[in-house]
């Protein structure tokens, strides 16, 4: 096994009840993650297209309301592990902090992944704070 | 009309690989020819042993910490400063065709737009570049070049050797006779392999350029880098069984242990399979293991392809003269960084700042209506100094964002322009394993001084006087009879080497 974990955080100047909503909103991943054109719910499973065309394939395993938590794993075979969680921290009524985990094997792709998700919490917040 | 400029990058090649310093493989008269006509430098150094950051030095004309590309995996953004922007903006045509790596290669999600050009046609320049057509080592991906081999030859898209394996890290799968790592036999004709590919798209270009429009052409050649998989045709030109060993494998297990030993433990590490501190080199690959006609096979196939690239080049100059520019056309030939090739018993490339990796070719045959006096140029310059040389052939000021000088054309124009040193750098921070040199090269020394890590402590460091040890296996960090040049070194290091810029890019992809 060859695992990789990454984490990528940022502050975010919006509540933490404001951002979860879209955090939490699975099928609107692409809204805000670059390189994600498109996303399809169904149930627990979730196909994103990437900018590339390619599907990747999803398993929804948390979608927490309480704790601000969604959590799924890509189960495209090419990962023989994949887990990726963003969690949504209030630190005010003002201001929260998301943080975006990354753990994967092949650990190659933690990094590939990791760099996207990076992209993500930036634009997240660009989208939250400015709207 | 201004004088025009081609532009010709390898890719981890060294400065032996070429004849004209003095290289006993490979075949390369055209290189040669331009080396005799112009200026020849013996001691050029990037400012860092891969890709990203040395090809963003050579763009920016910036140290690495002053750019950012701390490592491969990290972006150079699209506003940097450019030199083809300064050339283009004085009315330069401006074209990159080839291995650009100024971004991540692997990018599932399409961020990157150099990786999207082949199908989204580029509106307006980009870096300064109106033209930009690309390629990388193998016939699969986005890529331009990739594209043309699955538009127009489909069935010879998976001739290449597979860089990754199925865990996505550097293939450590061993072919052709001796079951080297990266060694593969390639079906591939020649005419539709990735370096005749670079000089046909060139010729291109330059057809569709007026007589007397002012340009500066970039041509990038994937090769000599990994993986060593020239056409299959062309394994006849050398026989690996006549390939003599370099002069820097130490040709017992027992040598190669002692020098090693000597240095900073990653070096020894690395051998012996314990640690694989970066993404340059494969994973699953224990140098150990290097057998001496492995490191002749190697360098058989790595010599075929530095050939190819010479004749290929050959091709373009003769479309040049076609055209009727012959005169006017300044050529510089280079690399990013070098390459192992047997030294040291090791392979690829690393945090390891001694000459296979540092020392690389630098051509500079001015254009011949300049009237150049052919040189040798001794003193130490960095690919650095190439953007603005750019400038200074074009007639154009230095930008002041640039870090170095244009290029002496002899040692006292160095040494009344200053050219002393050379700086190089590496960062890496990877699954938990970071690395971090500075290296100066002074007066015939090379110091390199580490900086905390994940295997040093920050008081190890490497010492080579060039003249004495020019293969530099004695490291004399820790001789006290060297402590003062040592000290002085130093000092001269960190007066002039940049301070990392804050906060550190992002590292986006391994590569």
């Amino acid at each position: 096994m060859t695992l990789g974990s990454i984490r990528h955080e940022i502050r975010i100047h919006r509540s933490a009840a404001d951002v979860w909503a879209r955090v939490g909103d699975a099928a609107g991943l692409h809204t805000w993650f670059p390189g994600i054109t498109n996303c399809q719910v169904d149930g627990k499973n979730r196909v994103i297209m990437l900018g590339s065309g390619a599907p990747l394939p999803e398993e929804i395993l948390v979608n927490d309301d309480t704790q601000r938590r969604f959590q799924y794993r890509i189960t495209a075979p090419i990962f023989v592990h994949h887990r990726g969680t963003i969690d949504v921290i209030a630190l005010d009524d003002q201001e929260c902090l998301v943080v975006y985990s990354t753990e994967a094997d092949p650990r190659t792709m933690a990094l590939t992944i990791a760099g996207g998700t990076a992209g993500a919490l930036d634009e997240l917040k660009r989208q939250m704070e400015t709207n | 009309m201004g004088r025009k400029i081609l532009f010709v990058t390898t890719d981890q090649q060294r400065y032996d690989a070429i004849g004209c310093n003095g290289g006993m493989v490979a075949r390369t008269p055209v290189i040669d020819a331009l080396a005799a006509q112009g200026h020849r430098y013996e001691r050029a150094q990037p400012q860092s042993v891969v890709c990203m950051p040395s090809r963003s030095t050579i763009i920016t004309g910036q140290h690495v910490s002053t750019h950012g590309v701390w490592m491969n995996g990290v972006a150079l953004p699209v506003d940097a400063p450019s030199v083809a922007q300064v050339l283009n903006d004085a009315g330069y045509r401006t074209a990159i065709i080839g291995k650009p790596h100024f971004e991540p290669f692997l990018d599932p999600f399409m961020r990157f737009v150099e990786n999207s050009f082949s199908r989204e046609p580029l509106v307006g320049t980009h870096r300064g570049f109106e033209h930009f057509e690309a390629a990388t080592h193998g016939g699969q991906g986005m890529l331009a070049y990739a594209r043309w081999l699955t538009a127009n030859h489909p069935e010879a898209v998976r001739m290449f050797y597979p860089v990754l394996d199925g865990t996505l890290e550097v293939n450590a799968m061993g072919g052709g006779e001796t079951g080297a790592p990266q060694v593969w036999e390639n079906d591939i004709p020649k005419d539709w392999y990735h370096t005749d590919w670079v000089a046909d798209r060139t010729i291109n270009w330059l057809d569709g350029l007026e007589g007397d429009d002012d340009w500066f052409c970039w041509m990038s050649f994937p090769d000599p880098h990994h993986p060593w998989d020239p056409p299959k045709s062309e394994l006849g030109r050398i026989d690996w069984r006549d390939v003599p060993l370099p002069e820097g494998y130490p040709q017992t297990a027992a040598e190669r242990e002692a020098i090693l030993d000597g240095k900073p433990r990653h070096w020894k590490a690395w051998y012996d399979g314990t640690l694989v501190s970066n993404y340059e080199a494969p994973a699953h690959w224990v140098p150990a293991t290097l057998t001496a006609d492995q490191v002749r096979e190697v360098n058989q196939r790595n010599a075929i392809e530095c050939e190819l690239i010479d004749e290929a080049l050959g091709r373009v100059l003769a479309a040049i003269e076609a055209k009727g520019w012959g005169d006017d056309v300044d050529i510089v030939f280079t690399t990013d960084h070098g390459e192992f090739q047997g030294d040291f018993g090791l392979l690829f490339k690393g945090p390891y700042h001694v000459d296979a990796l540092m020392r690389i070719p630098l051509v500079w045959r001015p254009a011949p209506s300049s009237a150049p006096a052919p040189s040798a140029v001794t003193r130490p310059v960095g690919l650095v100094d190439l953007a603005p040389t750019f400038c200074a052939i074009a007639g154009l000021p230095v930008p002041e964002w640039m870090e170095g000088k244009p290029l002496p054309v002899d040692d006292t124009d160095a040494d009344t322009r200053g050219f002393e040193r050379s700086l190089t750098e590496w960062d890496s921070d990877i699954f938990g394993v970071a690395v971090h040199l500075r290296t100066i090269t002074r007066d015939g020394w090379v110091c390199t001084t580490y900086q905390a890590g994940h295997s040093h402590d920050g008081t190890e460091g490497e010492l080579y006087r060039l003249a004495d040890d020019p293969l530099q296996r004695v490291n004399l960090w820790n001789d006290p009879g060297y402590a003062a040049i040592r000290s002085d070194l130093l000092a001269d290091l960190w007066d002039h080497q940049p301070a990392m810029r804050q906060p550190l890019r992002r590292v986006e992809a391994p590569v």
